[in-house]
C-alpha cells in the first residue's frame, strides 16, 4: 500500500463514515426520546437513493404512491382509534395530514418529475416524499406500542423493518439503481482528488449536525425532546406533550434518513435491501455511543467508515464480519463497566 | 373425566394425530411441511424460553443452526464420523456460540443482547459464505442420512418421527423446567431481576442458562436439518431466517411453550400458502411473505401481545391445581445465641452525588431482638435497607453479620447468610402463582440444576420446597390463596405473601419495609403476633414501620433516622421522649 491508496482509503472511508454519523445520530435520536430501537432507519436511505435514482430518469418513482398507501393506512389507524367517538377538527387534521399532504406531494412529483429538474430540486423533492412517512411508520406502528418494553419496540421495529424491505422490492424491483451526483466533477487538492459528490456529504453532514445542535440547544421543542429522553414522565408532567417530541423524532429520523439516501445514492449502486446494511453501520456506531452519546456515535461512525474502507482493500472478502464483529469488543467494554443492582 | 384427564387429552389426541399422519394418504408436501414446523418449533420453544420467559430476545438464533448443522455437515463428510455421533457436538457446538455472547451481553440492559445477535447474525452469515472448510456459499452435500438398528431415515416421512420426537422431548423437558426451581429464577428475571437476586437467584447465570439452552435446542434443529435436508448452505442461517423464528415465538405467545409450536405451523403454513397463491392470485413472482410478516410482527404486538396461543388456551381445560403434598422437611438453620450481636451498621454512608441519603450511620441488632427503624418521610431507611442487603453499595463505612463483613457482596451472598427482606414497593411476580412467588424465597434451600429440572429428576426436592411454600402461607394466613395469580391479591395481602417469601428463606434476620402499610386492625394484630412467634423461634427481625402503635407496642430497639442521621436509639418508651425525635415528628417548636 502507498500513500495514494492510504489517502485514497482514507477519503473513502470518511465519506461513507459521514453517511454512518448521520444515521448514527437519527438512531440515537429516536432511541433516547422514544425508546424505540429504529432497525428501519437503513430502509429510508434506500427508499431516498432509489426515489432520487428515478427522478433522475425523469421517471415518477414509486415511492410517491407508497405515500399514498402509508397515509391511507394512517388515515385508517386514526378512525379505528376515533371509533369511539372523535370532534370534527380531530377528523380535519386527520384528513389534512393523512390524505391531503401525501396527495398534495404525489401531484407535485407527477407534474415535475418528467421535467428536467436542476439535482438540487430533485434531492428536495425526494425528501418531501421519505420525510413524512417517518410520521406514517410513527402513527401507523409505534404509537399503539407507546406504552410497550423496550423489547417488544425492538420486536415491532423488525416487523417494520421486513415490511418496509418488501414493499421496497414490491416497488423498486430486485434491481439496483445508481443516482446522479448532486454536481458531478472532482478537484484535485494536492495529490488527493476530491469529487464533488464527497463535499455534498461532508457539507451535509457538518450542517446537520450544527443544526441539531442548535434545535436542541435553542428551540423550545429541541428541549422538549432532550426532556423527553431524560424523563418521559417528567417531561409529560411539566407539559410536553411526549407524542409529538415521538412524532418529531421520527420525522427527523425520516428526513435524515433520506438525505443519507440522496448523498450515498450516487456513490453506490443502491438495491431494495442495501439500505439496511447501511443502517446496520449506523448501529454500529451508535452502539459504541451506548446508544446514548451524540459524539461519540459521530466519531465511531466516522471509524467505522474507515475499519470498512481498510478491510475492503486488505481482507475484502471479510469486510462485513469485521465491521458487525466490531461491536463485541465494545459490548465487552459496555458490560465491565455495568453494574447489576441498580433500580431499574 | 378427572382434571387431570381433560387437561392430557388434547395433547394425547394431538401426539396420536401427529403420529398417525404420515401412515395417511396425505400429499408428500404436508409431510415436508410438518418437518420443517417441527425444526422450527425446536428453535422457537428456545426463543419462548429467552423472550417469553427471560425477558431477553435475539435475532440470531439461525446462526445458532447454522452451527448445529455445519458442526455435522463437516463431521460426517470429511471426517467420517457417524450422524449421531455428532448430535452432542453439534449440541455442544451451538452452546460453545452461545456463552462467549451470552457472556458479553447478559450483563448489559436488555436491547443489547438482540442489537448483538443482529450484527453477529449478519456476520456469521457471511462467514459461512466465506470459510472454504464449509464449503462457502455452495455448502457441504453428501451428508450420510440417519441411521437406526439398519433403518435408514432416508424418506420425508422416516425422518418426520425423529423430529417429532424430538420437539415433544424438547418441549416436555422445556416445560419441566419452567416448573423447576432454576425455572422460577429464570421466570423471575421478568420482574427486573430484584427479588431474585434477594433470594439468591444468580441471575446472570439464569440469564446464560436460557441463552446457552436456547442456542443448543437451535442447534439441535440445525443438526436434524442437516441430516434432513442432506446438505447444507448458508441461506437457511441467515438473519431473515432468525427473524422468523422470532415471529414464530411472537405468534405462539409469550412464555408458552407449546404455544411455540403453534407459532411456527402458523407461519410456516402461511408462509406456503402466500408462496403457492399469491403469485397466480396478482400476477407476479415477487415474494410477498415479508411484507406480510412484518405487518403480522407488527399487528400481534399491538392487538395480542401474548401472542394467539393464550387464546386457543381459553378453549382447553384448566391446567388442574396440585395441593403440594406433605413432603418431608427442609433441613433448618441453626439460630444465633439469643442476645449475641448479629448485625452491626458501622459508619454506613450512602451519597447520590451531591445528596447524602445515608450519614455515617451506626447501630447494632442483637439475635431475637425485634427492631424498628423510624423515621419521617426521605429519612435514609429504605436506603438503609438496601445497603444492609446489598441492593446499593456503600460509599463508606461497613455492615457486619456476626463477625463477617457483608459490605461488597452481591444481595445474593446476603441472602445466603439467612437474611431475607421484603420490599417497600411489593416487588411480585404477577403472573405466577401465589404458591410460586412464595416458593422463589426457598430458592437457596434447593439445589436440583437446569440438567435434573430438564428430565424432572428433581420431585422429591422440588415437593419440599413446595411443600415449605405451602407451610408459610398457611402459616401467614394465605393459605386459601395458594393458587391465585399473585397479580390478584389485594396490597395487604401482597405484603404477606412477601412476608411468606422471605420466611422460606429460613432467615435469622427478617428485614420487613413498612409490612403493615395497607393492612386493617386486625390483619396488623395478627401481624404482630405473627411477629413475636417468630421471635420466639430466635429470628431477629428489623422492620420500617409508619403506624408507631403497631411499632411502640412490637418492639424491643428503636433506631430513629432523619435526613440520614441516626438521632436516636434506644428502648421504645426512652425515644418516645427524645427531644430530638419530637422535634424530627412535630418540628422545632414543639422541642
Amino acid at each position: 500500500m502507498d500513500a495514494t491508496i492510504a489517502t485514497f482509503l482514507i477519503q473513502d472511508g470518511l465519506t461513507n463514515g459521514a453517511v454512518y454519523a448521520l444515521l448514527g445520530l437519527a438512531l440515537v435520536l429516536v432511541f433516547s426520546v422514544t425508546r424505540v430501537i429504529f432497525i428501519p432507519q437503513g430502509e429510508f436511505v434506500a427508499y431516498g437513493a432509489l426515489t432520487l435514482a428515478l427522478l433522475d430518469g425523469g421517471r415518477v418513482p414509486a415511492t410517491a404512491s407508497l405515500l399514498i398507501c402509508f397515509g391511507l393506512l394512517a388515515f385508517l389507524v386514526d378512525l379505528w382509534t376515533m371509533r369511539r367517538g372523535t370532534s370534527t377538527a380531530a377528523i380535519l387534521w386527520s384528513v389534512l395530514f393523512n390524505l391531503a399532504l401525501p396527495a398534495a406531494i404525489y401531484a407535485v412529483t407527477l407534474g415535475i418529475a418528467p421535467l428536467a429538474l436542476p439535482s438540487l430540486v430533485k434531492a428536495l423533492l425526494t425528501v418531501a416524499i421519505i420525510a413524512p412517512m417517518g410520521f406514517y411508520v410513527y402513527r401507523i406502528a409505534y404509537r399503539p406500542l407507546a406504552d410497550a418494553s423496550v423489547l417488544v419496540l425492538l420486536i415491532a421495529s423488525v416487523g417494520v423493518h421486513l415490511a418496509m424491505m418488501g414493499l421496497g422490492l414490491v416497488f423498486f424491483g430486485a434491481e439496483g439503481l445508481r443516482a446522479r451526483p448532486l454536481s458531478a466533477g472532482s478537484f484535485a487538492v494536492g495529490p488527493l482528488l476530491v469529487s464533488a459528490q464527497s463535499l455534498w456529504i461532508y457539507g451535509a453532514t457538518i450542517a446537520i449536525i450544527v443544526g441539531l445542535y442548535l434545535f436542541f440547544e435553542k428551540t423550545l421543542l429541541g428541549k422538549a425532546l432532550r426532556a423527553t429522553a431524560v424523563n418521559r414522565l417528567g417531561a409529560r408532567l411539566v407539559g410536553v406533550p411526549t407524542q409529538f417530541t415521538g412524532v418529531t423524532a421520527f420525522l427527523l429520523a425520516a428526513t435524515i434518513g433520506a438525505v443519507s439516501g440522496v448523498l450515498i445514492g450516487p456513490i453506490t449502486t443502491i438495491y431494495y435491501d442495501t439500505g439496511f446494511l447501511i443502517g446496520l453501520k449506523g448501529f454500529v456506531a451508535a452502539i459504541i455511543g451506548g446508544l446514548a452519546s451524540f459524539p461519540v456515535t459521530a466519531i465511531a461512525a466516522i471509524g467505522v467508515g474507515m475499519v470498512e474502507s481498510f478491510t475492503s482493500f486488505f481482507a475484502s472478502s471479510f469486510k462485513e464480519i469485521i465491521v458487525f464483529g466490531l461491536i463485541i469488543p465494545v459490548l465487552i467494554w459496555l458490560s465491565l463497566g455495568a453494574g447489576l443492582h441498580e433500580e431499574e | 373425566m378427572t382434571a387431570d384427564l381433560k387437561h392430557t387429552l388434547p395433547g394425547a389426541i394431538a401426539i396420536v394425530v401427529l403420529a398417525l399422519v404420515p401412515l395417511l394418504p396425505v400429499p408428500p408436501f404436508w409431510i415436508t411441511l410438518l418437518n420443517n414446523i417441527g425444526l422450527a418449533s425446536l428453535v422457537a420453544i428456545g426463543l419462548v424460553l429467552l423472550t417469553g420467559v427471560g425477558g431477553m430476545t435475539s435475532f440470531g438464533q439461525a446462526a445458532f443452526c447454522g452451527f448445529g448443522a455445519y458442526t455435522t455437515a463437516v463431521l460426517t463428510t470429511a471426517y467420517g464420523f457417524s450422524p449421531w455421533a455428532t448430535l452432542p457436538l453439534s449440541l455442544i457446538a451451538g452452546a460453545a456460540t452461545a456463552l462467549p455472547l451470552g457472556l458479553i451481553t447478559v450483563r448489559l440492559s436488555g436491547h443489547f443482547l438482540p442489537l448483538g445477535t443482529i450484527a453477529w447474525g449478519l456476520a456469521l452469515y457471511y462467514l459461512f459464505g466465506q470459510v472454504e472448510l464449509v464449503g462457502r456459499y455452495d455448502g457441504i452435500s453428501g451428508i450420510p442420512p440417519l441411521e437406526l438398528a439398519g433403518h435408514r431415515f432416508l424418506s420425508g416421512q422416516s425422518i418426520y418421527y425423529v423430529i417429532w420426537f424430538f420437539v415433544i422431548a424438547t418441549a416436555i423437558g422445556a416445560r419441566n423446567l419452567l416448573d423447576s426451581r432454576v425455572g422460577r429464577g429464570i421466570r423471575a428475571l421478568r420482574g427486573g431481576g430484584q427479588v431474585a437476586e434477594a433470594f439468591g437467584v444468580d441471575i446472570v447465570r439464569a440469564k446464560l442458562t436460557v441463552f446457552i439452552l436456547a442456542g443448543i435446542v437451535a442447534a439441535l434443529s440445525g443438526w436434524l436439518y442437516a441430516h434432513m435436508q442432506r446438505s447444507v448452505n448458508p441461506t437457511p442461517f441467515g438473519l431473515n431466517m432468525g427473524i422468523e423464528y422470532l415471529l414464530m415465538a411472537v405468534v405462539g405467545g409469550a412464555g408458552h411453550v407449546w404455544g411455540a409450536i403453534f407459532g411456527a405451523g402458523v407461519v410456516l403454513i402461511l408462509k406456503d400458502l402466500l408462496q403457492r397463491f399469491l403469485p397466480d392470485l396478482i400476477g407476479s413472482s415477487i415474494n410477498f411473505e415479508m411484507i406480510v410478516f412484518g405487518a403480522l410482527l407488527v399487528t400481534i404486538l399491538q392487538f395480542a401481545r401474548d401472542g394467539l396461543w393464550p387464546l386457543v388456551l381459553k378453549f382447553a381445560a384448566k391446567r388442574p391445581t396440585r395441593q403440594p403434598a406433605a413432603a418431608g422437611s427442609l433441613p433448618r438453620r441453626t439460630m444465633p445465641a439469643v442476645g449475641t450481636p448479629l448485625l452491626r451498621i458501622d459508619m454506613a454512608r450512602k451519597a447520590f452525588g451531591g445528596l447524602v441519603a445515608v450519614n455515617d450511620v451506626s447501630f447494632e441488632i442483637k439475635a431475637g431482638q425485634i427492631a424498628g427503624l423510624i423515621g419521617p418521610n426521605g429519612a435514609g431507611k429504605s436506603t438503609t435497607f438496601n445497603l444492609i442487603t446489598g441492593m446499593l453499595s456503600l460509599t463508606s463505612g461497613s455492615v457486619f453479620y456476626g463477625g463477617e463483613k457483608l459490605s461488597g457482596m452481591s444481595p445474593r451472598r446476603i441472602a445466603k447468610h439467612g437474611i431475607a427482606r421484603t420490599f417497600q414497593h411489593a416487588k411480585i411476580l404477577p403472573t405466577m402463582s401465589v404458591l410460586e412467588n412464595v416458593t422463589l424465597g426457598a430458592h437457596l434451600r434447593g439445589s436440583a440444576g437446569v440438567f435434573k429440572s430438564f428430565l424432572h429428576l428433581e420431585r422429591q426436592e422440588e415437593a419440599t420446597l413446595l411443600a415449605e411454600a405451602a407451610r408459610q402461607l398457611e402459616r401467614v394466613g394465605l393459605g386459601a390463596n395458594m393458587h391465585r395469580p399473585a397479580g390478584d391479591l389485594a396490597l395487604g395481602q401482597i405484603r404477606i405473601l412477601e412476608i411468606a417469601r422471605a420466611l422460606c428463606l429460613d432467615p435469622t434476620i427478617l428485614l420487613l419495609d413498612e409490612p403493615a402499610a395497607g393492612l386493617r386492625h386486625a390483619e396488623k394484630q395478627e401481624l404482630s403476633a405473627l411477629l413475636r412467634k417468630l421471635k420466639e423461634e430466635g429470628v431477629s427481625v428489623l422492620l420500617v414501620e409508619h403506624d408507631m402503635g403497631f411499632v411502640m407496642g412490637l418492639v424491643d430497639h428503636l433506631v430513629v433516622l432523619d435526613f440520614g442521621t441516626l438521632i436516636a436509639e434506644g428502648k421504645p418508651a426512652e425515644v418516645r421522649q427524645h427531644p430530638a425525635v419530637i422535634a424530627a415528628y412535630l418540628g422545632e417548636v414543639a422541642a
